[in-house]
């Protein structure tokens, strides 16, 4: 029989969750209670005795001093509504497998494997609330039905002896396991429709491929021989559509592209990716020759350069979009703790060092209606950031750089941007540590989690829009402390030499990550081998799972006994699943049946390529005419309040940002700890100087006017806010992360030929700019269907790329930080300023898109940036502060406050061109510009060094905290406090 | 070097979710400790290192088993009962010998809240292995990163503050509120000087309750605590994480010593060991 133990606090200890939840149901429902208490349930599921429960109650389950409990009765009493929130069946519920393992531990004892603890939480509410309110709070915020069950119970129902009866969500599989075969040779109708009820997300001209490919003789021979016919099996079938799914082959990225110029000259483009990505890297490299700091780029999880002559660093940044968005805390810790995975199985495997994370939302006082399946905006925000605190911290790893970006758009679909870095030594046994390959005869290992139906068709559904029908097992929530434990002794196996190649199980599971590692070789995979976390799973389901914090390794058959025995000694569960060998085929055994068997070089390219068209027009907006204020102290701080532009404080206080230790330069700097980093800069190494230097570039706002532009800027800002603190131009590399809406022409996407030109545009800047820059990408994804589309609405987000970029400073001691540092410093601009407003921030405040998106002048800008280096290497510089959304107004005032000292500044001094009013001055966002302070004892050899740039002295860092401007009329436009402009800037998110 | 008779051996423990095993060893290392060994915990329980071995045991901050019952709550039960090899003597026996023996123990964070709840410290009555006070969720409900200012008492017993008035340490936790259990335990441990570090003004003064200063609304602004002999010693904020002055949050704005300040409490352990335990 189940049991149910219940923790509450002590009434004389505060409930701090309770009172935190109480101020959300106030702030993000508009609805006032008395009062939020909470209450965690344990039911366990196991044949205990009475003794052994109070064991286990009085024990781990509870804090003496702080907490009572209670089994089999309930604790609550005094409330009004009583709601109780626990997981469905098959939810990773982290507390309760913890709570198994405590009660093994604390009875000496061993649980059958079908007996387990499950954990719910109770709410007690005090207040006078109806019952539609109640269930606005467990549907607005404590519950979301794709994860988990509620209960609602009012007072005058409650059976205070009784309480509730124990729920135990067990997962109940009743299919009978089975392998299903199915003939191909059907109408294309029927095609498609087997493709939209099995999620395959495969289109007509690669059902042919397939088509063709069964047909062949060879092919029914070789398959009769393990007794398949002449069907497919749904093995096969699974298998092909995730490893064909746009998000693992980049199918638009790969297509072949007829691109039509407004001038309406066309051209044909053979793979964006290889003309212009990889184009890009392979110029780069050849010109840097012995410079060249790329180890391996592109065909490995994530990206390897070269830090010194003993380390290699390793970067990669994903997305995890539609999980977000159907579950913001699980998709968001999944997205996390999915990321570290790819850095850990590249080459043969690097250390985590560093998280980064980047968010776009729809802003979280959103008010318009929200369409079906749309979590508010508001509840995005709060639960992916919590998901990525969870992922970050309980990992171990410092999330040290990141940003916001807020649009009504990102209301159809959430981008949630995580990247992690890693380090390793560059050789490992004498071997370079950034190459590994299986062997024919090598064990196939999987390490870490179990399989469960977790996250199954991930790959094929994210690369759909987000409907009606999008599967829920596409949900699934990560397990941080799981993968660590795995990762701490993986790169003790790494260290002895105990296996050949790693790689990680992402999107398309043992599908994805044998099917790779095995590609030139061929492999036997017996499924029926793998550890599941219940019974009842399909061969194909096991084959597809993407069940969290696993990774697969080729392991020689002589290293297997230490292999396994020091897994099992450092509490990780790895099983042999196979080997590989050396057929070239993808052969899947269950019961020692074959239920699958495919060429690999059908499975990894027989994919027909995709043909698009793509054509571009201008917008063409019009620049509006605004009228000018006499007095600008109020739009500077309206400014300072944007959401795009304001302390991200709140979010960056709940990250670990020093964990490790190395931290150099964070992310909250200046006097009072608060200022905005333009870079974060860390010493992986602890006894060198040496540092890493990590930042990022995202203007999506630009793409409205053109995404030629959007991408330069990006790619300027990143390389501009490394180069800000110290970070080397030629010793940078960069990642690009494409989100687009679905850019096909359909039915569904009349405007896709004009999205698919954005998306060829921003490739042929980004091949411009990184050439220029000399900064070449290392790694790199794409995320092609950000749309929403239920009913007649349809929201897509705007084209948004990030670009990060990963630098270098030979000494951390010389980074610069972005605030004023004394009184007396002077105060310059690097880099001239143009009437470039089209797509600011200032026109989005004042309601206007304009057309005059800046330009990036990349010979210009490589040259400030390499006197910059020098000047930051020669200590002449004392802050340095990049300028971009909001331009030099925002810049020169989050400067001084950060410094707690005022300015005096004069707008006739700027260098510019062609603008006219103060408002345009202080709001442009022309690219490539910094606001530097220097000591006056500096002000000969400052000037020196930046000669033939253009810069100006502007001002003064004054003992005041006053922060002055003159406008180009020789008038006083702004006069405010340096605290009242800080408060503006620290308000509308907190801190 | 010359090499010494007797060295000062520190062991580090990781495993099971502990995140800052490396920066604790590199501050052991720096403190010019001889031997410093980050063992797994699996390789004590298993009977492969014992602490038999070692002078001073670091406790790291981090994550145990998630912190999924409480923090560390779920560790303690875990080392509580655990016994070393199969049939091997317990767990708590062992540790019990290396406090008998007069050797010290350190916990930051997530190290601290082990030690609370295992029962090491404040430990009164000579009882170490019973919980007499508690770490739990922050007033304010979530996990912080931010630099706290901590006031010493340079009366307290506590072995690794020696000489220390006051320091400047980043906090990094969701459950750092202090609580003792009970005004008896409360008294005792004011009365003794066992509350080592308070959360206080930048000048070292005097504690606060306010945040964010005390960030955490800990009873008497208690950051960490000793037990009454002064070597074994929690406390919340992090000395592993300033241990080189560009940790310094601000070191780019004032003129800093090149050592940072949580290195003083490694050299004070390793400085007693060699004078006291050699």
């Amino acid at each position: 029989m189940p049991h149910r133990i219940e923790i509450g606090l002590k009434s004389h200890i505060r409930d701090a969750l309770g009172e935190k939840l109480k101020r959300r149901i106030r702030d993000d429902l508009n609805l006032e209670v008395k009062s939020v208490n909470t209450i965690s349930v344990y039911t366990i599921d196991a044949d205990l005795s009475p003794e052994q429960l109070e064991m286990v109650a009085n024990g781990p389950f509870s804090d003496p001093i702080t907490q009572m409990y209670a089994i089999d009765r309930p604790l609550a009493q005094s409330f009004d509504w009583l709601i109780e929130v626990g997981f469905r069946p098959g939810v990773t519920d982290n507390v309760g497998k913890t709570a198994r393992e405590a009660i093994e531990l604390r009875l000496g004892v061993q649980l059958k494997d079908q007996e387990r603890v499950y954990t719910s939480t109770q709410y007690l509410i005090k207040g006078n609330l109806e019952r539609p309110g109640v269930e606005k709070i467990c549907n607005g915020l404590l519950v979301n039905p794709l994860v988990q069950r509620f209960e609602i119970i009012p007072r005058h129902l409650w059976n205070g002896r009784r309480g509730l009866e124990p729920t135990v969500p067990r997962v109940k599989i009743d299919q009978k396991i089975q392998v299903e075969e199915i003939g191909l040779q059907i109408t294309d109708r029927a095609l498609l429709k087997l493709s939209h009820d099995r999620v395959l997300a495969l289109s007509l001209p690669e059902f042919k491929a397939i088509q063709a490919y069964f047909k062949k003789d060879s092919v029914i021979r070789e398959r009769g021989e393990f007794g398949l016919g002449g069907k497919i099996t749904d093995v096969e079938l699974e298998a092909l559509a995730q490893t064909w799914s746009e998000h693992c082959k980049h199918k638009i990225f790969n297509g072949l592209i007829e691109y039509t110029d407004e001038r309406g000259e066309a051209e044909v483009i053979d793979s964006l990716f290889n003309t212009y990505i990889k184009g890009a890297t392979e110029t780069i490299r050849g010109k840097k020759g012995g410079e060249d700091l790329c180890l391996s780029v592109f065909d490995d999880n994530a990206g390897v350069i070269k830090f010194n002559d003993s380390y290699s660093l390793v970067f990669k940044v994903e997305t995890h979009n539609t999980p977000c968005a159907l579950d913001p805390y699980g998709g968001a810790l999944t997205g996390i703790v999915g990321v570290n995975r790819d850095p850990f199985g590249t080459g043969k495997g690097a250390k985590l060092i560093f998280n980064v994370d980047t968010f776009c939302f729809a802003p979280p006082h959103y008010s318009k209606p929200l369409p079906p399946r749309l979590f508010h905006p508001k509840r995005v925000y709060e639960g992916v950031r919590e998901g990525v605190e969870h992922g970050g911290n309980k990992s171990g790893i410092p999330t040290i750089n990141g940003c916001v970006v807020f649009d009504d758009r990102y209301a159809g679909k959430p981008l949630v941007y995580c990247g992690t870095g890693g380090i390793m030594p560059s050789k490992i046994r004498g071997e370079p540590s950034h190459i590994k390959s299986p062997l024919p005869g090598d064990l196939i290992v999987m390490t870490g989690g179990r399989i469960g139906k977790d996250g199954i068709h991930g790959a094929t559904f994210s690369s759909e829009e987000l409907h009606e029908e999008s599967p829920t097992t596409a949900v699934q929530i990560g397990d941080p402390i799981t993968q660590k434990k795995m990762t701490e002794f993986l790169l003790k196996a790494r260290d002895l030499g105990l296996y050949h190649s790693i790689t990680d199980n992402g999107a398309g599971g043992l599908s994805s990550s044998v099917g790779e590692m095995a590609r030139h070789i061929g492999c036997r995979l017996e499924l029926e081998k793998a550890p599941l976390k219940y019974a009842g799973l399909n061969p194909w389901e096991i084959l597809l799972s993407e069940a969290q914090e696993r990774m697969t390794l080729a392991v020689a058959s002589s290293e297997i006994e230490p292999f396994l025995q020091l897994a099992e000694k450092m509490d990780v569960e790895a099983t042999v699943l196979g080997t590989f060998t050396d057929t070239g085929k993808l052969h899947v055994l269950y019961g020692g049946r074959t239920v699958g068997y495919l060429d690999m070089d059908f499975l990894h390219a027989g994919l027909p390529k995709m043909r698009l068209k793509a054509t571009w027009k201008s917008k063409g907006f019009q620049e509006p005419q605004l009228p000018m204020d006499e007095d600008l102290t109020e739009t500077l701080q309206g400014m300072l309040s944007r959401f795009n532009i304001c302390s991200k404080e709140s979010i960056i206080r709940q990250y670990d940002h020093e964990v490790q230790a190395g931290s150099v330069v964070k992310p909250l700097v200046g006097k009072e700890n608060d200022g905005p980093s333009d870079a974060a800069v860390i010493r992986p190494i602890l006894d060198s100087y040496e540092g890493v230097v990590v930042s990022n570039g995202i203007c999506p706002r630009y793409s409205d006017i053109d995404t030629y532009h959007m991408m330069a800027c990006a790619i300027d800002e990143a390389i501009r806010n490394n180069v800000a603190v110290g970070g080397r131009i030629d010793r940078m590399v960069g990642l690009d992360n494409f989100c687009w809406p679905d850019p096909i022409q359909s039915e569904k996407t009349p405007d896709g030929e004009y999205k698919l030109a954005q998306l060829v545009r921003a490739n042929k800047a980004l091949y411009d700019f990184t050439t220029a820059f000399g900064v070449p990408c290392i790694s790199g994804k794409d995320s092609m269907k950000n749309d929403y589309l239920i009913g007649k609405t349809k929201i897509s987000i705007p084209p948004t790329v990030l670009f990060s970029a990963m630098g270098k400073i030979d000494d951390a001691r010389k980074a610069v930080t972005m605030d004023a540092k004394r009184p007396g410093d002077l105060v310059y601009i690097l880099g001239e300023t143009l009437n470039e407003l089209g797509g600011s921030e200032y026109y989005a405040m004042r309601g206007y898109i304009g057309n005059n998106v800046p330009k990036v002048d990349a010979e210009k800008a490589k040259e400030l940036y390499r006197r910059l280096n020098k000047a930051t290497e020669e200590g002449l510089i004392a802050s340095c502060h990049d300028c971009s959304d909001g331009g030099l107004g925002v810049a020169l005032a989050e400067t001084a406050f950060a410094g707690m000292l005022g300015m005096e500044i004069d707008l006739g001094k700027v260098p510019a061109a062609g603008v006219d009013r103060d408002d345009l001055l202080l709001f442009s966002e022309t690219q490539s510009r910094f606001i530097v302070t220097i000591s006056p004892d500096k002000k000969k050899a400052f000037e020196k060094a930046f000669e033939g740039i253009a810069y100006g002295l502007v001002g003064e860092v004054t003992l005041a905290s006053v922060f002055k401007t003159t406008g180009l009329s020789g008038r006083e436009i702004i006069r405010a406090d340096i605290r009242d402009l800080k408060e503006a800037w620290k308000r509308p998110l907190g801190t | 070097m010359v090499p010494r008779k007797q060295r000062v051996k520190a062991i580090v423990l990781y495993g099971y979710g502990i995140n800052c095993e490396t920066e604790m060893a590199h501050g052991c290392r720096l403190a010019e400790a001889d031997v410093v060994d980050i063992v797994h915990m699996n390789e004590i329980l298993q009977g492969e290192v014992t602490l038999d071995q070692y002078h001073l045991l670091n406790l790291p901050g981090g994550f145990l088993d998630g912190d999924d019952l409480g923090a560390a709550k779920a560790a303690a039960n875990r080392l509580r009962y655990a016994r070393v090899g199969a049939r091997g003597e317990r767990f708590q026996d062992q540790l019990l010998r290396f406090i008998k023996e007069g050797k010290l123990i350190f916990g930051g964070c997530n190290g601290f809240q082990l030690m609370v709840k295992l029962g090491l410290i404040p430990a009164f009555d000579g009882s170490y292995d019973t919980q007499q006070v508690t770490l739990t969720f922050n007033d304010s409900g979530r996990f912080e990163d931010r630099w706290v200012y901590l006031k010493i008492d340079e009366k307290s017993p506590c072995i690794f503050t020696r000489g220390i008035k006051g320091v400047y340490l980043p906090v990094r936790h969701g459950e750092g509120k202090f609580i003792p259990g009970g005004e008896e335990i409360r008294k005792k441990l004011k009365q003794r000087n066992l509350i080592v570090a308070q959360y206080s003004d930048p000048s070292f003064t005097h504690e606060v309750m306010d945040y964010p200063l005390n960030p955490n609304g800990s009873i008497d602004a208690v950051a960490g605590i000793c037990d009454e002999s002064g070597r074994l010693f929690g406390m919340m904020p992090h000395p592993e994480a300033y241990l080189h002055f560009t940790n310094h949050p601000r070191w780019t704005r004032e003129d800093l010593p090149e050592e940072g300040m949580g290195l003083a409490f490694f050299r004070n352990a390793v400085e007693y060991i060699r004078e006291e335990l050699l």
